[in-house]
């Protein structure tokens, strides 16, 4: 396996602009010859579909949900990051490139990142344009924030609903282009595999959710724009349909994974409440800005938070990082907050939870100024938990949100097979080891706005593709392989359900894989998960047939990837014996209990090429090297 | 505090959009009130699926609230009781012990049943298609601050923005109209200089695609507004007549 990474020679900031212009281009007339098949329409896939159906190919856009508009996306609450410096507060495309490097602890691309960071700028034009109603201050020019700690005002937001409303501008682009006739739409379909014909990613198999049949599609490239994996976890923020699947099944044809142990844990959710429990619910970041985090101070203090006197309390943010206080990195607060629960000074009804209190933000700015901030998301506060946020501390706990890792891409968002393309979250490319908040929605955009329609077309223009049709035999057997494994699936009729399964899988994941991650822990990990899959193929129950809407169906599938996914994931977590960004190791640690690089060791991507399932994956590296962001040691102290 | 209560449920069960559906009743005991309506159809089903009888389908996908996905009519009303709530975001507190619950799928000659509570809301993406967009290719844009909009309009077009195509409006108007829904796009570009220069055709366009996908008309009932979880105005219909007329006044 050649991990080329492609980055093109000369300084930093200049690096993009070159390559441009060093790219072929395909002649306008020439483009609506050529199809593209862009599997996901969130921010990532839609805008991607919408800009390369305006330049004049022939664009197939596929996603699992009823409508295009319903992807993922669209719940990203907080914002979009952009170098605007529209505030004038000493922000520049130098400094997000910087800040971001950093704020993945170093194991992004550095040419990556300043492409994203110039891009950033223009991403933010677009979205206007398209009517985007981002918040505006009084004289009608947009309102910037400071977001998830960073010491400039850069982040764009509308309400508590960014990413809705962004979704929805990519959305109707692309929309206006189905209009057109330059990009055709199939909802409610899963993609199942990816057909490979002379080396090349030459369509997929998708199954139509509602009646069942298994459809061929061919195409000249593939975009996978499908997502994070964070549902391996079984409960996480993301969408129930969220998934790995077909990140996987391209993994498994010969796209290098990368990076997959690297994930994002967000500090303020709300916490688990019950077995039942199916997903989990962020409250937005932006919250730390006017709430402070407390425990009490002794273990076991069961009182109720009104009723623990100040001095009783632990600000443990505060206390422990006098600069950045509540507004840490992510990673930092998550970890925080697991220590003090392990240490048994957790509150709420299982004591993994820690409070958020707004009482003195209350007191200095009023009740009124909180809830014009922060009303929608008490709202959704007090509807879930039955709790109201302005009389009672929140309680909130980490939970899996984001996931940095995903398959391998070159500067060029090239996978390891040919002609196929990974955009957004599903790609590994921009955040290292800790995304920075407000940055996948730049980075989606960025994908799929500014970069793939650029370097798709080089693609197009450089490689000489034979045509191909549904009828050729490799579609035909890749159909066959996805009929046969829906029969087996179907067949099982066991005595567990999927959803069993795939909560027992997250418990493990999450006890094993999640905050914190040991040799021994993973190991353990590495033996159970083969069980789980094994009891999964011999003992589930998925009821109904294939030629129907069948939603057990749905999931068996999914969870069967996951139970094939996680066994790299903890791999991965396994060989990495550093701590960075979000991968915590408790044998890299300083004696203060921070997180421990390890650059002599681990400066460097590991992808990973598939083996077979069950078989330890073959580690390639690449190698990250900083010219322009030195290596340090975060510090938030 | 969290309780468990015991539950009947009447539910909707229809294959497909070609067969004819029946209410079928089912036991659900020990729910604990702290779980969603959607927790507690997981539940159910559940424990169907271990009985080898087909779980209840129906849609869903972010569960808090955003994107639109979940929605049925409970004891009547799109989304159930709760007052801005999407039926993801509906929790079992608002049941008491020993409640029967009936549950349907929205029903609109637009919106055919796929199976037990889904149905087929592709008008909804139709009705944008039409014309429900600012018509700016990519690379094209000025500075974002080229443009100057006023914080009240800007503030306006936010709130019709909002709406999360649920199709909760339709299935709770006795017209089956998808007003709400139309207006709330059109309101949404009409308050913006962006979506000035299309004015005029979008509203035409989308009222015609509106009308041929079998939707009904608007006769002031209200009731669109009141099941709308995100709150949209009827005032948006308001403007969208008023958009009407004067773009038909032009021809
Ligand atoms: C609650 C929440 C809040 C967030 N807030 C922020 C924020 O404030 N700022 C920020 O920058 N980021 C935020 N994020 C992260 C950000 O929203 C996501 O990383 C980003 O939107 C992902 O976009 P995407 O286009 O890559 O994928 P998605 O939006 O997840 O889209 C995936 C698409 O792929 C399709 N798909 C997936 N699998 C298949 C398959 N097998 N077959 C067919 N189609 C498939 C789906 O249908 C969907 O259309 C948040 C995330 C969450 C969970
Ligand atoms: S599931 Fe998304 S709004 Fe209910």
């Amino acid at each position: 396996m050649n991990l080329d990474s492609k980055i093109p020679s000369g300084p930093i900031g200049e690096k993009w602009t070159k390559h441009k212009f060093d790219m072929k281009l395909v002649n306008p007339a020439n483009r609506r010859k050529f199809e593209v098949i862009v599997v996901g329409t969130g921010l990532a896939g839609a805008s991607a579909a919408a800009s390369l159906g305006e330049m004049g190919y022939n664009v197939k856009a596929f996603c699992f949900q009823d409508s295009p508009r319903r992807a993922h996306s669209i719940a990203a609450q907080g914002g979009i990051n952009a170098a605007k410096n529209y505030a004038n507060d000493g922000d520049s495309i130098y400094r997000l490139f910087y800040d971001t490097v950093k704020g993945g602890d170093f194991r992004a691309r550095e040419a990556n990142v300043h492409r994203l960071a110039e891009v950033s700028v223009n991403i933010i034009d677009q979205c206007v344009a398209q009517g985007v109603p981002f918040a505006r201050e009084y004289g009608g020019l947009l309102d910037n924030r400071s977001f998830g700690g960073a010491q400039v005002s850069r982040t764009f937001y509308a309400k508590g609903q960014t990413g809705q409303q962004l979704l929805l501008g990519a959305y109707s682009a692309m929309m206006k282009e189905v209009a057109k006739g330059s990009v055709t739409l199939f909802t409610r379909r899963e993609m199942m595999e990816v057909v490979i014909i002379d080396g090349h990613a030459r369509g997929i198999v998708t199954r139509n959710l509602v009646t069942g049949e298994i459809e061929s599609h061919t195409a000249d490239a593939v975009l996978l724009a499908t997502g994070g994996y964070g549902n391996v976890f079984y409960l996480s923020t993301n969408a129930k349909g969220s998934n790995v699947t077909a990140a996987w099944r391209a993994h498994k044809k010969g796209a290098a994974f990368a990076n997959p142990c690297f994930t994002q844990i967000h500090p303020t959710c709300i916490p688990v409440h019950g077995d039942y429990q199916s997903k989990l619910t962020l409250m937005s970041e932006s919250l730390r800005n006017d709430g402070r985090v407390w425990v009490p101070r002794t273990n076991g203090d069961s009182r109720r938070p009104e009723l623990i006197p100040e001095s009783e309390r632990d600000y443990y943010l505060e206390n422990k990082y006098a600069s950045f206080g509540n507004l840490v990195p992510r990673d930092i607060a998550s970890r925080n907050a697991k220590i003090v629960c392990d240490d048994g000074r957790g509150v709420g009804s299982t004591g993994l939870a820690v409070y958020l209190d707004f009482k003195d933000s209350i007191n200095r700015l009023g009740k009124q100024a909180i809830e014009e901030r922060y009303g929608n998301l008490f709202e959704m506060y007090e509807r879930i938990t039955g709790e109201d946020p302005y009389a009672t501390p929140m309680q909130i706990y980490p939970a899996i949100h984001y996931t940095m890792g995903g398959l391998w891409v070159d500067y060029n968002l090239m996978s390891t097979i040919p002609g196929l393309h990974v955009l957004g979250e599903a790609n590994f490319s921009d955040h290292g080891a800790n995304r920075l908040g407000a940055s996948a929605l730049m980075q989606g955009l960025a994908d799929g706005y500014f970069v793939v329609p650029y370097t798709l077309g080089h693609y197009l223009a450089t490689t000489k593709l034979e045509k191909v049709s549904t009828d050729h035999p490799e579609f035909k057997k890749v159909e066959g392989d996805v009929r046969s494994r829906i029969n087996q699936l179907l067949s099982i009729k066991g005595g567990r359900t999927v959803d069993d399964f795939h909560r027992q899988l997250g418990l493990l994941m999450w006890d094993k894989c999640g905050m914190s991650r040991s040799e021994a822990g993973l190991k353990e990990a590495l033996a159970k998960i083969p069980e789980i899959r094994d009891e999964f193929w011999k003992n589930v129950n998925v009821l109904g047939g294939n030629d129907e809407f069948n939603q057990a169906l749905e999931k068996a599938g999914r969870v069967a990837d996951f139970l094939e996914f996680a066994e790299l994931f903890a791999q991965d977590a396994l060989h990495r014996n550093e701590s960075c960004g979000g991968h915590f190791r408790e044998e890299s640690q300083t004696p203060e209990g921070e997180a421990l690089r390890d650059d002599s060791n681990y400066c460097y991507v590991a992808a990973w090429e598939f083996n077979g399932v069950g078989k330890a994956g073959i580690l390639h590296k690449e190698n990250l090297e900083f010219e322009n962001v030195h290596l340090t040691q975060r510090s938030y102290k | 505090m969290s309780k468990s209560i015991n539950l009947t449920l009447k539910v909707w069960r229809q294959k497909n959009s070609k067969t004819k559906g029946q209410f079928e009743t089912y036991a659900a005991n020990g729910i604990d009130t702290d779980c969603s309506f959607l927790e507690m159809l997981d539940v159910v089903n559940e424990r169907l699926t271990v009985e080898g009888k087909d779980p209840i389908a129906f849609d869903h996908d972010c569960r808090e609230g955003i994107c639109g996905m979940c929605g049925a009519v409970v004891n009547g009303q799109a989304h159930g009781p709760q007052r801005k709530t999407t039926l993801c975001q509906l929790h079992m507190r608002q049941f008491s012990d020993g409640d029967t619950i009936v549950i349907e799928p929205y029903r609109s000659r637009a919106l055919p049943v796929l199976k037990d509570l889904a149905v087929d809301r592709s008008a909804f993406d139709r009705i944008i298609q039409s014309g429900g967009y600012v018509s700016v290719k990519t690379g094209q844009a000025p500075d974002a601050h080229a443009i100057l909009v006023g914080k009240e309009y800007a503030d306006l077009a936010m709130d019709a923005a909002q709406c999360i195509g649920c199709a909760a409006c339709v299935a709770s108007c006795p017209n089956a109209s998808a007003m709400l829904f139309v207006s709330a796009k059109i309101s949404h570009l009409a308050l913006l200089p962006q979506g000035n220069p299309e004015r005029e055709t979008r509203v035409q366009e989308m009222v015609a695609q509106m009308d041929k996908e079998g939707f009904g008309n608007c006769s002031n009932e209200y009731e669109c507004e009141a099941a709308c979880p995100k709150g949209i105005s009827v005032s948006n219909i308001a403007r969208m007549n008023r958009e009407f007329l004067s773009a038909s006044r032009k021809k």
